[in-house]
């Protein structure tokens, strides 16, 4: 019964969602606005869900002294910290933000800093992995480009920086990522439109 | 009514009744489609997870069910539930990580129901569809920290990610295990097409669920998508040639 249920409720809310974006009647936009207000206190809820999730995951993986369990005490013991001070001092405590500005934001950035070694890395590895015209034309363009954008120490390339670097960033990148975007469009209408069919089911299976 | 949103409404309506057409038409001629070498290469993975014992690790990415990079994590969820069902019978159940706690409760229950599917439930654990982190990068230490647990054979990155998804590439790269990665977010497949070893470019993405065999409803999607697409071009040729004398 939980299943059926489940789909009627899906699509009767998707059709409903639909309607009111593209009827401009002052009951559809009432329902739809009712429906996305509702759907955003359920996707708060679902991010309370996630940190017990994760909370779980990681309890577990200390209780079977799993390898690496230190980290899940660490992230443990973060969590617990994190929150006690958030419910005790409030989100906005300039003491907490500070905290959170100093800890999280550099080690977010520490691990952006070793994605640009790691992605250095994998375009030398790309030409070992798969050595095609395609990654001849992709390493090419990523080079000529940095090279146009990167400050020279002898004198700078004009037909580099002023014309085939705008020409290459403006006409073929552009081309090209339209191209990609029109393409994801039509998967993102096709995959709507199954869930709205009720021929995907997400959430509970077939 | 302004036109663009009729327009919106009409095209929504044709294409909705175009997929019910041909989801009917395809049961007795189902369509064919070109060779992307990604998914001969999954289909071999899955099965020496199997012979091997080893999980199959799936990675969704962190598309928010509010936004439109949410209909990129349903294109996965799809192809998970697929996947999940081939490899259920190996020794160690197949799991899903996530960076978004809704497309962890869809993904945990996915997991549940394909297993169930093909009668082997015991093998879902609470565990099956966890959240790494709500962050880009604390998503991909997480995640990195399953791919490199030792006992996963094969990684499939599909959903919405940003440029971390290179970490997961790498980490996955550095365990010696198959890696099929692709996302809807541009600067993402570009890193992707460097570190990965089998990439999706652009809608292969939404390709998933018909080439892991997911169902009808997604043979027919490319079917529309590929006649879509020949309306476009057309419209854009029609468009040029039309500025181009002047009309426009």
């Amino acid at each position: 019964m939980k299943r059926p249920l489940a789909t009627a409720f899906a699509i009767a809310f998707g059709l409903i969602v639909l309607l009111g974006y593209f009827i401009p009647l002052p009951f559809f936009a009432y329902l739809r606005q009712e429906l996305i207000l509702w759907a955003i206190i359920l996707a708060a809820f679902g991010v309370l869900v996630g940190v017990a999730n994760l909370l779980a995951v990681h309890l577990e993986k200390i209780r079977r002294r799993q390898p690496g369990y230190i980290y899940s005490l660490l992230l443990v013991l973060s969590l617990v910290i994190t929150a006690a001070f958030g419910f005790l001092l409030g989100p906005q405590n300039p003491g907490l933000r500070q905290a959170v500005e100093t800890i999280i934001v550099p080690v977010e950035a520490s691990l952006m800093a070793i994605l640009t070694v790691t992605l250095v890395y994998a375009c030398i590895r790309l030409f070992r992995r798969r050595l095609d015209m395609m990654t001849i034309v992709f390493l090419a363009t990523a080079w000529l480009v940095l090279l146009g954008t990167t400050p020279l120490p002898f004198a700078e390339v004009s037909v580099l920086n002023y014309l085939l670097r705008p020409w290459l960033i403006h006409v073929p990148a552009v081309a090209g990522a339209r191209g990609l975007l029109i393409g994801i469009a039509l998967g993102t209408l096709l995959t709507g439109l199954r869930v709205l069919l009720g021929a995907d089911r997400p959430y509970g299976g077939k | 009514m302004t036109w663009l949103p009729l327009a919106g409404l009409v095209l929504v309506l044709i294409t909705g009744a175009l997929l019910v057409a041909l989801i009917f038409l395809q049961r007795k001629s189902p369509a064919r489609f070109r060779r992307i070498p990604a998914f001969d290469h999954l289909n071999r993975a899955i099965g020496l997870s199997v012979e091997d014992g080893t999980r199959l690790h799936f990675s969704l990415g962190r598309g928010d069910m509010l936004s439109v990079n949410g209909a990129a994590s349903l294109a996965a969820l799809a192809a998970l539930q697929r996947i999940a069902q081939q490899a259920a019978v190996s020794d160690k159940p197949s799991v899903s990580t996530s960076g978004d706690g809704v497309l962890a409760i869809l993904s945990r229950d996915t997991i549940e129901s394909a297993f169930q599917s093909v009668g082997a439930a015991e093998q879902y654990r609470p565990t099956s569809g966890q959240v790494s982190g709500l962050t880009p990068f604390s998503y991909a230490a997480g995640t990195i920290s399953v791919i490199r647990s030792g006992d996963v054979s094969a990684n499939v990155i599909l959903g919405h990610f940003g440029a971390e998804a290179a970490l997961l590439a790498d980490a996955a790269e550095r365990e010696n295990t198959f890696l099929l990665a692709a996302s809807d977010n541009l600067p993402a497949q570009s890193v992707l097409f460097a570190a990965a070893d089998q990439p999706l470019i652009g809608e292969e993405l939404y390709a998933a669920g018909a080439y892991v065999k997911a169902g009808g409803s997604h043979l027919a999607s490319l079917t529309i998508q590929d006649i879509l697409r020949w309306l476009i071009v057309l419209v854009l040729l029609g468009g040029m040639l039309l500025k181009l004398a002047g009309v426009l």
